[in-house]
């Protein structure tokens, strides 16, 4: 599967050569409607832990009602979010360095091939061994090979995001190994039998109390006094972890970049629990995704400076890791590289779609979302979740296989703003529910909705429809129990009604108004004799009739507040 | 200034009041407010849910019943609809393929203002004569905000009220949880984020919410209403047309 694999690479060359190797909006391929483009898939589809097992407002449901974790969600995301605020605010240049940092994934990803197979020659001209997966199953499976081929039995591993997307830890756990996350927080998931919620703090839905008690339970040994103090915490992990780190052979790494023209792999971290997974083994297999190649370091130094920042509110990370395929005599002998699909070719082929790959992970757009902050990570089924996760894990596995993630946003923004890349979340949300829609009027899959949307677009596409269906609105006044309040609508709009009155709808459209008072004396327009440079002089605003529609506007309007 | 209104769909038929509050302060301050009568709805819902295609048909409609209004301006009392105006015509039609459609709904959008756009950099005034005695709190909606970036505007022109008490909103930059079908296709996530934006809403104490959205005031005087918390919603237009002579 090593070097010689290239031809039978994931269709990148391919699916850009079709997209035009600008990488722009509008090329070629830009205007075959909402989802047009991807209609085929000839890349492979995403696999593993992407999507749930059911829609997010079921989930969301649940999460809501958990007050534990909607308190914790709002500590950690508050905390988060107020030392991000701090330390970008430090930067005169932080705009520059977003746009920089857009630029260079836009063009990195226009010449994708080209890049990894620069870095897979880089890799291998340093000794070490590239692999390509297209899928979830594929990388899992040469994941377990090239451990099995070790005969060791134990792995360590550090934080990755590509492991958990592909459910390393149960493959290679099915295949009787032994796992150990060193991560303190995928190390409190990984014992608390949980999965993660966030993309940087894994346990962020978790507090000290809940992580003492994991501790206690599930950690031989540990002195049942133990108090829920991060660092008595922070010390019975690391007591926990050292034997580990001591007796580790293998270790599985993800990647934060790779950069291209030297084969070199980076790793940011803040604890130093990674910079010993990926020294101490004697075999060191890194699993990345094919969108975080950088073909430069001068491109690196761009998100180095972005990611701290962004992800945890600090200047600078404290470790940062690189290597380059085997270094004789420091560090791992056996050095390995899986460069993983999971449905990122599929993606690239959209071309507004293709910006969510720009990502780098540091987590700013979930701790800024009022949904994410409410629900949690779990809600949204994916490892991916938050705003990324809204516009990634459907586009990784099709959107049919993650319909509910693109309308789990009310389209704020807030996440754009942040967005180290300035991937514009909103705009792809949008994208991606019209592709969400195509699908299901191509398969034809009836929709109360649709047929709504259709005959709503027919009214209000005409304006006498539309004045017509106005005036009938107002029989809707009928609907009201208490002046100016409707309790109670019929489904759907009983969704409305559930928490939130609605208005009754006025007596008169403002059209209705604007037809009686105005339109009847002079058309459309009305002049304003007032108005300095009004060449015809017309009668004041206080001519008679301005005088009786405005006595009967007051009587309206005290009639319906009173 | 001859100024076209475009009222927007959701005023036209459920807020009226905010429509003719636009037209008695523009007219006030000395201009001449049209409305061109084709006008329906911008298409931002049906883009947003999803309903690109239909949403062509009202983009077509809306840009040929402004591109010919013979005026200068057109102003909208909504951040969210000069928004789709600005950032979603264009694209609607680039997606159907129609870039003639695009290009003259481009230049419809150049000359589409939020009212407080207007007001500020069209018109060049911040008092307007308005006269307000009521405790208020600013609620920046996020398509103003963000999507169009109005900053201060809004609070610029209610801080030259007359009789009015500004009060500052706490986590005032985030959503309310209205979002179109969001409130209706996640309620319950939408409801937690509307118990937030009430709770702060309250603690300022005023008796007026104030925005630039009437969606947004929709969505948060709904629920002030249904928990009889004693506090209502008001357009900023409303305000602004307000003087010591006559509350709009
Ligand atoms: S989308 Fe942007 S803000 Fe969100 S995790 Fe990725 S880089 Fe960070």
């Amino acid at each position: 599967m090593a070097a010689g694999s290239r031809a039978t690479f994931l269709g990148v060359p391919r699916i850009l050569g079709l997209a035009g190797r600008d990488g722009g909006r509008g090329g070629a391929d830009g205007g075959g409607g909402p989802g047009g483009a991807r209609a085929g898939r000839p890349a492979p589809a995403g696999s593993g832990f992407l999507s749930g097992d059911r829609p997010f407002p079921d989930a969301a449901r649940e999460a809501l009602g958990d007050t534990q974790l909607r308190r914790n969600l709002a500590h950690a995301t508050g905390t988060i979010r107020a030392k991000r605020a701090r330390v970008v605010a430090e930067l005169d240049d932080w705009e520059e360095l977003r746009t920089a940092g857009e630029a260079v994934k836009r063009a990195t990803l226009a010449r994708l091939d080209e890049h990894l197979v620069r870095l897979e020659e880089e890799v291998t001209a340093r000794g070490g061994q590239v692999h390509w997966a297209r899928d979830a199953a594929e990388a899992n499976s040469i994941v377990t090979e090239l451990v099995r081929a070790t005969g060791q039995r134990e792995v360590v591993k550090v934080k990755s995001m590509a492991t958990q997307e592909i459910g390393l830890n149960e493959a290679l756990a099915a295949a009787g190994l032994t796992v150990h996350e060193t991560d303190l927080a995928e190390l409190i998931v990984q014992l608390g039998h949980d999965r993660p919620s966030h993309i940087v703090a894994p346990a962020l839905h978790r507090n000290r109390g809940e992580i003492r008690e994991i501790f206690l339970r599930e950690i031989p040994g540990v002195d049942p006094r133990l108090r829920a103090e991060p660092r008595d915490l922070a010390d019975t992990a690391r007591a926990h972890l050292r034997q580990t780190f001591l007796r580790a052979k293998v270790a599985v790494s993800g990647a934060n970049a790779a950069v291209a023209e030297t084969g070199t792999l980076c790793v940011v971290e803040s604890e130093g629990n990674g910079r010993m997974c990926l020294t101490l083994p004697e075999t060191l297999i890194t699993v990345m995704g094919i969108e975080k190649v950088v073909p430069t370091w001068r491109d690196l130094e761009i998100y180095l400076q972005l990611l701290p920042r962004s992800a945890t509110g600090e200047r600078m990370n404290p470790y940062t890791s690189t290597w380059a395929g085997v270094t004789p005599g420091d560090g791992p002998r056996n050095v390995h590289l899986v460069l993983l699909d999971n449905g990122r070719t599929a993606t690239l082929a959209d071309p507004v779609g293709r910006d969510a790959l720009h990502c780098i992970k540091c987590g700013a757009c979930l701790n800024i979302c009022p949904v994410y902050q409410r629900v949690g990570g779990h809600a949204y089924g994916s490892v991916y979740p938050g705003p990324i996760g809204a516009i990634l894990s459907p586009q990784l596995t099709g959107v049919e296989r993650n319909a509910s993630l693109p309308y789990a946003s009310s389209l704020c923004g807030a996440c754009a703003e942040v967005c180290p890349v300035r991937i514009d979340i909103p705009s792809i949300l949008v994208r991606l529910r019209a592709e969400h829609v195509e699908e299901r009027s191509r398969a034809r899959v009836p929709s109360a909705e649709a047929l709504a949307m259709a005959a709503g677009a027919w009214v209000m596409s005409d304006a006498g429809r539309f004045a017509a269906a106005g005036r009938a609105g107002r029989l809707g006044r009928a609907l009201g129990r208490r002046r100016g309040r409707v309790s109670t609508l019929p489904p759907p709009l009983s969704a409305w009604t559930a928490s939130r009155d609605a208005p009754r709808p006025p007596e008169e459209t403002f059209r209705d108004w604007w037809s009686r008072t105005r339109a009847p004396r002079d058309g459309q327009a009305r002049h304003n004799p007032t108005a300095p440079d009004d060449p015809t002089g017309r009668e004041g605003p206080t001519a008679p009739d301005d005088r009786r529609a405005r006595r009967a506007r007051r009587a309206r309007h005290d009639q319906e507040t009173r | 200034m001859r100024i076209a209104l475009f009222v927007t769909c959701l005023v036209d038929t459920l807020f009226p009041q905010v429509g003719r509050a636009t037209v008695t302060l523009l007219e006030r301050l000395g201009h001449e407010v049209t409305f061109p009568a084709r006008q329906t709805c911008c298409g931002q819902m049906h883009v947003n849910t999803g309903y690109q295609r239909e949403a062509l048909a009202l983009v077509r409609n809306h840009v040929a019943a402004f591109e010919d209004a013979g005026v200068d301006v057109i102003v909208a009392p909504s951040g969210s609809c000069v928004g789709s105006v600005r950032h979603q015509q264009a694209m609607v039609a680039r997606a159907a393929g129609d870039e003639r459609l695009a290009l003259r709904a481009e230049a419809v959008a150049a000359r589409t203002h939020e009212l407080s756009e207007l007001l500020v950099d069209v018109l060049g005034v911040e008092d307007v004569g308005a006269y307000y005695p009521h405790r208020v709190t600013y609620h920046p909606t996020c398509h103003s905000l963000r999507m169009l970036g109005v900053g201060d505007r809004p609070e610029r022109l209610l801080r030259r009220v007359g009789g009015i008490t500004l009060l500052e909103l706490p986590n005032a930059a985030e959503c309310c949880g209205f979002g179109g079908t969001f409130a209706l296709k996640n309620t319950e996530t939408s409801t937690a984020m509307l118990a937030d934006k009430m709770r702060d809403v309250l603690t300022t104490g005023a008796e007026v919410a104030t925005a630039g959205d009437s969606s947004c005031l929709m969505h948060i005087g709904g629920g002030l209403s249904r928990l009889r918390a004693g506090t209502r919603t008001v357009h900023l237009a409303e305000i602004l047309a307000s003087t010591e002579g006559a509350s709009v």
